[in-house]
């Protein structure tokens, strides 16, 4: 026999383990409703999903120049900073504002057919990356007009990146039980992400900071920008800040498995 | 072999209402004494199934009968593995094909032939199988080119063909289904009904809710009634069928008096 559906063959760990597992292999399916997802947003519109790149544009100048001119910064280190900066922003707070509906969204779908759950979340944060590459065209059309090139060690980008990606899934499922339960989380986490971007080096840098600057160490979310934005712009990250970085990822799977195994039999009920 | 084996299996609701969905209220009642959080929890148990236990092999065609309410479509919903029993253990060996809604997962921005591709991608079935029944499909929907434009452009009757065209393209192991699938149709109605009964004759199990008598005598062989979440008799069909008339006054004996019948839908003539 093909397939084999056994409700008490394994314990709710190994389930909800083989969960994640068949949900990240099942790439060719979320893959494709990503996709699905960012072409029906932009179907209608001449320049598709490049109106993001152009309104993200947009944001980045009018942004650039008035708080470059405000805080005093150059320009041609200052924009860099803030494309790459608003592009990381905007993934983060569409995780934390879509992960919520992970599974409210998908409702109909997890009451007609059995598939890993974690497929749901997995094509919100896959169709969030889209959305950020095409942000980061932005970034890499500025470096290119200012000769920035950030050598070897831009390579690190990517390992940060992965960080990013992977903290922003347990973000997203974590959520995504919680609103799947208790129906007043998504406007809860909507106002965070308004206060986080303030309190977030986005649009102004840590170094502004000059006598409270342990107030931003104690923001996870920098960390996680700060691992892709820093090797971007050339800059040496201190390795204490990848390491908390890393533990920020291990902390958030282990919270979220945990709640994983406990409620994932029940989200389906919740819904 | 496929097969269905469920054994003692009960599904439990909790019914969250009202405070019960604020994580605010939930947290600030947790705070305070137990008797205030009894009441300001409302928590209703749904016992939507209860101990349930069947098996089912090769060339079983189950039906499912019982009022509203009572259990039919959380059964389907069990074997189909979208609830995990509360308690309880359910075993299903085979590709199972739920057909609960035929639309599901369709997206009226999409095109027609995006959307057949993606319900297949959700039942999984595989990329090449789709793209090599697609034309078989188009053909059978007579939509023609609308398959290239967005499904918000169709009528409900194309929607209908379209839906009705895909699902029943695919080869089901194990076929699910909540009431027949009836075409209103007039010149499609034949078609349909021929090819809706082939789909359902390849399907090696197939379990079937549904109210109208006529689909039932015609599509199982076994039938199952249920009663709030439990099985009053399971067995031959006309065995079941004739003991649950009886019980509930409806049937041959009825429909001669006038009295409503089991038939209270009829989806399809007979």
């Amino acid at each position: 026999m093909s397939l084999l559906f056994d409700s008490a063959d394994r314990s709710q760990t190994a389930r909800a383990y083989e969960d994640l597992v068949t949900g990240v292999t099942s790439w060719s399916l979320w893959g494709m409703l990503g996709w699905h997802d960012i072409r029906k947003r932009y179907r209608r519109s001449v320049l598709g999903p490049f109106w993001l790149t152009l309104s993200m544009a947009v944001l980045v100048a009018s942004l650039g120049l008035i708080y470059g001119s405000l805080f005093r910064f150059e320009l041609h280190n200052y924009l860099p900073f803030l494309a790459l900066g608003l592009a990381i922003w905007s993934f983060i707070a569409a995780v934390l504002n879509e992960g919520g509906q992970s599974f409210l969204e998908f409702e109909s779908l997890i009451k007609h057919v059995r598939m890993p759950l974690s497929v749901h979340v997995l094509r919100i944060v896959w169709r969030n990356l889209i959305i950020l590459a095409h942000n980061a065209v932005i970034f890499a059309v500025m470096a290119l007009w200012l000769g920035l090139w950030p050598g070897a060690a831009g390579l690190l980008v990517l390992p940060g990146l992965a960080l990013l990606v992977t903290n922003a899934v347990w973000v997203a499922l974590l959520l995504g039980i919680a609103c799947a339960r208790f129906r007043d989380v998504q406007p809860i986490a909507a106002s965070v992400v308004q206060l986080l971007f303030f309190v977030t080096p986005v649009m102004w840098k840590p170094e502004l900071m000059a006598e409270r600057q342990w107030l931003i160490l104690l923001n996870p979310i920098h960390y996680l920008i700060e691992v892709v934005r820093a090797p971007l712009l050339g800059e040496t990250l201190p390795l204490s800040d990848w390491g908390v970085a890393v533990l920020i990822t291990i902390a958030g799977w282990s919270l979220t498995f945990a709640t994983y195994v406990r409620f994932r039999k029940r989200i389906a009920y919740w819904l | 072999m496929a097969a269905i084996h469920l054994d003692q299996v009960s599904v439990d609701f909790v019914v969250y209402q009202g405070s019960g969905r604020s994580l605010k209220k939930t947290l600030l009642h947790s705070s305070t004494s137990g008797i205030i959080r009894h009441d300001a929890q409302h928590r209703i148990q749904v016992h939507a199934l209860d101990r349930v236990s069947l098996r089912l092999e090769h060339g079983d065609r189950l039906g499912l009968i019982g009022g509203n309410g009572a259990g039919k479509t959380t059964l389907l919903r069990a074997m189909a593995g979208v609830y995990e029993p509360t308690t309880g253990r359910i075993r299903v060996a085979g590709q199972v094909t739920p057909l609960f809604d035929l639309s599901i997962g369709f997206d009226g921005d999409a095109t027609g032939y995006d959307n057949i591709r993606m319900r297949a991608a959700y039942l999984g079935v595989s990329r090449q199988e789709i793209e090599g029944k697609m034309d078989e499909i188009a053909a059978f929907t007579e939509l023609g080119g609308h398959l290239d434009l967005p499904v918000r452009t169709y009528s409900a009757g194309m929607m209908l063909r379209l839906a009705f065209g895909a699902a029943t393209a695919i080869d089901a192991e194990i076929l699910l289904m909540d009431e027949w699938i009836a075409v209103s149709d007039a010149q499609f109605l034949e078609k349909a009904e021929r090819r809706a009964e082939e789909f359902v004759g390849r399907a090696s199990i197939l379990v079937m809710a549904s109210h109208v008598e006529s689909v039932l005598r015609r599509l199982c062989n076994k039938l199952l009634w249920l009663e709030n979440g439990r099985v009053v008799m399971m067995g031959p069909l006309e065995e079941v069928l004739a003991a649950y008339h009886a019980a509930t006054g409806t049937g041959d004996m009825a429909r001669k008096r006038g009295s409503p019948s089991l038939t209270e839908q009829p989806a399809m003539p007979s």
